[in-house]
């Protein structure tokens, strides 16, 4: 049907692809502007000439940061979180999520496991008695504070579950009559034919663990445990402002390091923008799984 | 075949030893541990050697100044947070869903999902510079245009719309996605019916693509109620200062102050018992109202 646009419609098209861009910009432009301090030099910095191009072009701030120690070291803890986590969370998720995807005639008292799990996703103990829990399982100042509590996400268990259900079942028929068990069935049939969902699920963990800095402040009382994003916290974002007045602390950031403080925002941030648009495929296929179903 | 299929249940319960374990100690001791709020706590006692009190705490909560204030900033901050976070991702969706070219629309969808994936504190990190009355980019424009500078972050009465619009700024490229597939499963007959009857673009829109998606923005909404005790934690904590307690601190902020700065745990914990019971019915109710009215089930 061939139909000639009208000139509201013509209108309308141009407007909104200018409208669509403007706002596509407004999400990245705060970062290139950081990304533009971060390479000009303090002065230009802290004087507030910086637009969206760099001023004084200078890798002064990186050349800084990479000898800082506080940074390389969380930086490390922060690869060690994410790489013990995700491999945890993955395991755990996959064992829990096979089983519930089972019929009650298989796995009996199903439905009663699957909410001694959900339930824990709509009730919750709050931040002092799970505090109090860790701090009684000597687990403050180890590495398994951030890994272990977070280590199943319920609702990354809920979507894979409904993946395994939907995988046909004349696919694990065919395995069990060949006398496979469970477990080898879950490996070399179950969780081959899953990768788009556990790839989705992978990505949010790394992303989970990556930017999580919360565990890190509260569990760990040495700063030189932090991992990464609770540094940046203590150095970016918390500072003592009870005892100034607006005039000091408007001070406070003219002479500092902005330029550094940019750098460290970037390089805090790299990983997941150069992640994230590669696993795009399947993090939306992730979303529309895990939301809309029949 | 019989004595096969029971083994094999065996170690369906095996798998599920190690997810039940994690649950049972991260989850299930601490809600044990919510005993805490009706005590005088002491940590070198422990929750048995700790002396009951009752509701005291609760009391003790309720006369502090404070507490009306901080429930109030948490519900307002929430419900704006709530429907502006439902609103604008319907309209972009919907904008998005008349571009015709697939490379402009894939480049915006990758751009406007972008700040989902940074953490507050980068985000906070980035927004204190951007909106920095001196030498912020915003206040510059501000200035450009002959407005004095405005200090956002440490003006009690902007601070609550700045965390709303960041809010939305972070989140709604990402809730776009749903509808946008939402949008993919109407029927493109018909919008060839409808043409055929003469409708315009607008009745189209009205009459097809609104109805279509409205089950899933009901659900979404309804289940959105939940949220109504959770203003952002994240956000606030790394954006907030005492300049702006008066309208930016929210029941989180409050527990964590009381918790781990004044280390007054009964009465912290207090305080997360009320959080954590008034969501749970919220939750509930939601989770209920979506299952009989949308038919939804979460497993």
């Amino acid at each position: 049907m061939v139909r000639r646009n009208s000139l509201g419609r013509t209108a309308f098209i141009y407007g909104n692809y200018t409208l669509l861009a403007l706002l596509s910009l407004l999400c990245i432009f705060p970062l290139i502007q950081v990304l533009a301090i971060s390479f000009s030099s303090s002065s230009a910095a802290a004087s507030g000439l910086v637009k969206f191009f760099p001023v004084d072009f200078t890798l002064d701030a990186y050349k800084y940061v990479a000898t800082k120690p506080e940074f390389i070291r969380s930086f490390g803890i922060t690869l060690e979180r994410v790489a013990l986590g995700v491999t945890i969370n993955m395991l755990i998720t996959i064992l829990v999520a096979y089983p519930l995807s089972k019929d009650a005639s298989q796995l009996r008292f199903r439905t009663a496991f699957v909410w001694l799990f959900v339930f824990t996703m709509l009730f919750n103990g709050g931040l002092i008695p799970t505090y109090v829990v860790i701090k009684n399982m000597h687990m403050l100042n180890t590495i398994w504070a951030l890994v272990l509590p977070g280590a199943l996400p319920i609702f990354n268990v809920i979507l894979l579950l409904n993946f395994f259900r939907n995988i046909p079942k004349e696919l694990l028929e065919a395995s069990f009559i060949d006398g496979a068990s469970q477990w080898s069935t879950l490996w070399r049939i179950v969780v081959p034919v899953s990768l788009p969902a556990l790839a989705t699920i992978t990505l949010f963990a790394t992303v989970g663990h990556w930017n999580a800095w919360f565990d890190g402040i509260i569990y760990m009382n040495q700063p030189s445990k932090y991992p990464l994003q609770s540094y940046m916290q203590t150095i970016i974002v918390a500072r003592d402002m009870s005892n100034l007045s607006l005039d000091d602390i408007e001070k406070l950031k003219n002479v500092s390091d902005r330029n550094i403080k940019a750098a460290q925002i970037f390089l805090g941030s790299l990983p997941i923008l150069l992640i994230y648009p590669l696993l795009q495929r399947f993090f939306m296929t992730g979303i529309v799984m895990g939301s809309v179903k029949e | 075949m019989n004595k096969k299929f029971k083994l094999g249940d065996y170690s369906l319960y095996l798998m599920l030893l190690p997810g039940l374990a994690l649950i049972v100690i991260f989850s299930y001791v601490p809600m044990a541990g919510l005993a805490i709020g009706f005590q005088q706590f002491n940590p070198t006692k422990g929750l048995f050697g700790s002396k009951y009190i009752g509701f005291d705490n609760f009391k003790y909560v309720y006369s502090l100044d404070d507490t009306i204030n901080v429930l109030r900033n948490t519900v307002s901050i929430a419900v704006m947070k709530m429907a502006a976070g439902l609103v604008v991702p319907i309209a972009v969706a919907l904008l998005l869903n008349e571009v015709g070219k697939a490379f402009f629309r894939k480049g915006v969808q990758t751009l406007i999902y972008l700040p989902h994936f940074l953490s507050w504190v980068i985000l906070a990190g980035i927004l204190m510079d951007v909106l920095s009355p001196s030498t912020g980019i915003v206040n510059q424009f501000l200035g450009f245009l002959g407005f004095k500078p405005i200090f956002f972050l440490g003006t009690p009465s902007w601070f609550q719309p700045v965390l709303v619009i960041s809010d939305v700024w972070k989140e709604f490229g990402f809730n776009t996605i749903v509808y946008l597939a939402a949008l993919t499963g109407i029927n493109p007959n018909l919008y060839e019916a409808a043409q055929m009857d003469g409708a315009g673009r607008w009745k189209q829109t009205w009459y097809i693509t609104l109805p279509g998606i409205l089950p899933i923005i009901i659900l979404l909404a309804t289940l959105s109620l939940g949220n109504v005790l959770n203003a952002g934690f994240d956000q606030v904590f790394n954006m907030y200062s005492p300049v702006v307690y008066s309208t930016g601190d929210i029941i989180d902020t409050y527990v964590y102050r009381l918790g781990m700065i004044n280390f007054q745990f009964g009465v912290a914990t207090a305080v997360g018992l009320f959080k954590s019971v008034v969501s749970f019915v919220l939750i509930s109710v939601s989770y209920l109202l979506a299952y009989r009215f949308a038919n939804y089930r979460i497993f």
